[in-house]
């Protein structure tokens, strides 16, 4: 089997998140924050070692200003909820995944002004289409780092710059990137980092988390949801303290322990030895897949301006098609159709039918990638 | 007989941050569930010698790590 659907969720994983979700409800079953003995004790000490491992990945220096959520849709969603407020103007990209566009016109509905940067049909951004969005009144940029669909990879940097300038904040959708591509929050003007654990970070689905710079005010930053958080008790009010004002409930202790043991894992092999290994197979599905006739590849074809994301279709042929016969008589795995990013589609070209999505991971090896070719030839030429 | 204090924080978050820190430091601390007789805002509190009481504020102070009050577990 060759699993090439990493940009969905990685697999599989590092020996040691198994270990590490294992041993955790094993030995150290306690409710963090909760009460004050010895369990309850280790089971904080897990949650609070892994936000420290991941202050110090993103560079930011204070572990309280990671929150932990479900994934990087609840990142996002508390992001976008929190911060913006009715007549508040938000600028996003047309290469957006749902997780940002549909709280967006949800929030739409509700009175924010929503202003959509229309991105080539290769997936990249001119900058100026940004520098014309953003103005005074922009309260937010929220913007992917990377797409979903075709990989390319948006210029963050610039586009805080200009946030910057105009005095909104940048929140990042690093779905596709954290793990993946060097993230340096102060060095690139991140305000708000939404991220997953169970891609490119080697954890488990089902946890994730915001990271907030000390350049946002969390005070006016509303929680998505209320209730126990373990400390201020005597109070019936949502306490402003860091992280709990954002995590009401029993933590995913499992999940997080998981995602530390991923990450140390990330940390250890090197993000630039990952971002190496994934572009030579990327390049490898570019070069491949560009050998076949009938194929039409999506997006940059750059693997220097993109994370390892394939997108294609076939001509006269259904992508489902495709990638049943993929699956079944070569046991390759994809992904096909829209993606979730509706509006991803609609630029490159693809809406509404979509494309045949190649994504490969930290354990895919080259015969991997170079056997899916070979089998993607004889599904197009059978 | 070691005298000891407590230091009482609002979140437990703070707590294992000053844990760390003060260990770092080579302070002999233990994390115990509050004494009943201070109402506390988390169920657990960071138990020290007394003795290093102004060294642990000042380090706390230093790090910007919030907490609650400091007493002393003397009777």
């Amino acid at each position: 089997m060759i699993y090439l659907d990493n940009a969905a969720t990685s697999w599989p994983k590092p020996p040691g998140v198994l270990k590490a979700m294992a041993d955790v409800l094993e030995h150290t079953g306690g409710n963090p924050g909760r009460s004050g003995h010895r369990l309850s004790i280790a089971a904080a000490r897990v949650i609070y070692d892994t936000r420290e491992e991941i202050a110090r990945f993103f560079n930011i220096s204070d572990p309280l200003r990671v929150v932990f959520t479900s994934n990087a849709t609840h990142a996002i969603n508390l992001a976008l909820r929190g911060i913006m407020k009715p007549g508040d103007h938000v600028v996003t990209s047309s290469i957006e995944h749902n997780a940002i566009m549909r709280p967006l016109r949800s929030l739409e509905e509700q009175g924010i002004r929503l202003t959509i940067v229309p991105c080539a049909a290769d997936g990249t951004l001119d900058i100026g289409e940004v520098e014309k969005a953003v103005s005074s009144t922009t309260r937010l940029v929220a913007i992917t780092h990377a797409s979903n669909v075709v990989g390319t990879i948006l210029p963050i940097t610039e586009i805080a710059t200009i946030a910057h300038r105009a005095g909104a904040l940048l929140l990042v959708d690093a779905a596709q990137t954290a793990g993946a591509l060097p993230i340096d929050i102060q060095a690139m003007g991140i305000d708000l980092l939404a991220f997953t654990g169970h891609k490119e970070l080697q954890g488990p689905p089902g946890v994730g988390g915001l990271v907030i710079a000390d350049s946002v005010d969390v005070s006016r930053v509303e929680p998505l949801m209320r209730g126990g958080t373990g400390s201020r008790s005597e109070s019936e009010e949502q306490p402003d303290d860091l992280p709990d004002k954002f995590e009401s409930g029993t933590a995913n202790l499992t999940g997080v322990a998981g995602l530390g043991a991923g990450l140390k894992w990330v940390r250890g092999k090197g993000i630039d030895e990952i971002r190496d290994h994934l572009k030579t197979l990327s390049q490898a599905l570019f070069d491949g897949l560009a050998t076949i006739p009938q194929v039409r590849i999506y997006g940059t074809r750059d693997n220097e301006r993109s994370v390892a994301i394939v997108s294609f279709t076939v001509a006269g042929k259904s992508i489902s098609e495709i990638a049943l016969r993929l699956d079944e008589e070569y046991g390759v795995l994809s992904r096909v159709g829209l993606h979730c990013a509706p509006a991803a589609h609609k630029t490159i070209g693809t809406f509404p039918e979509g494309t045949v999505r190649l994504a490969p991971g930290v354990f895919t090896n080259m015969s991997d990638v170079q056997d899916a070719v070979q089998a993607v030839s004889k599904v197009v030429l059978s | 007989m070691t005298q000891y204090g407590v230091v009482l924080f609002y979140t437990t978050s703070s707590v294992m941050r000053a844990e760390k820190l003060l260990r770092t430091e080579g302070y002999s601390v233990k994390l115990i569930p509050t004494p009943r007789q201070f109402s506390s805002d988390c169920g657990i509190a960071l138990r020290f010698d007394w003795d290093c009481r102004e060294k642990i504020k000042l380090m706390l102070d230093k790090a910007k790590t919030e907490y609650d009050r400091i007493y002393s577990l003397d009777e």
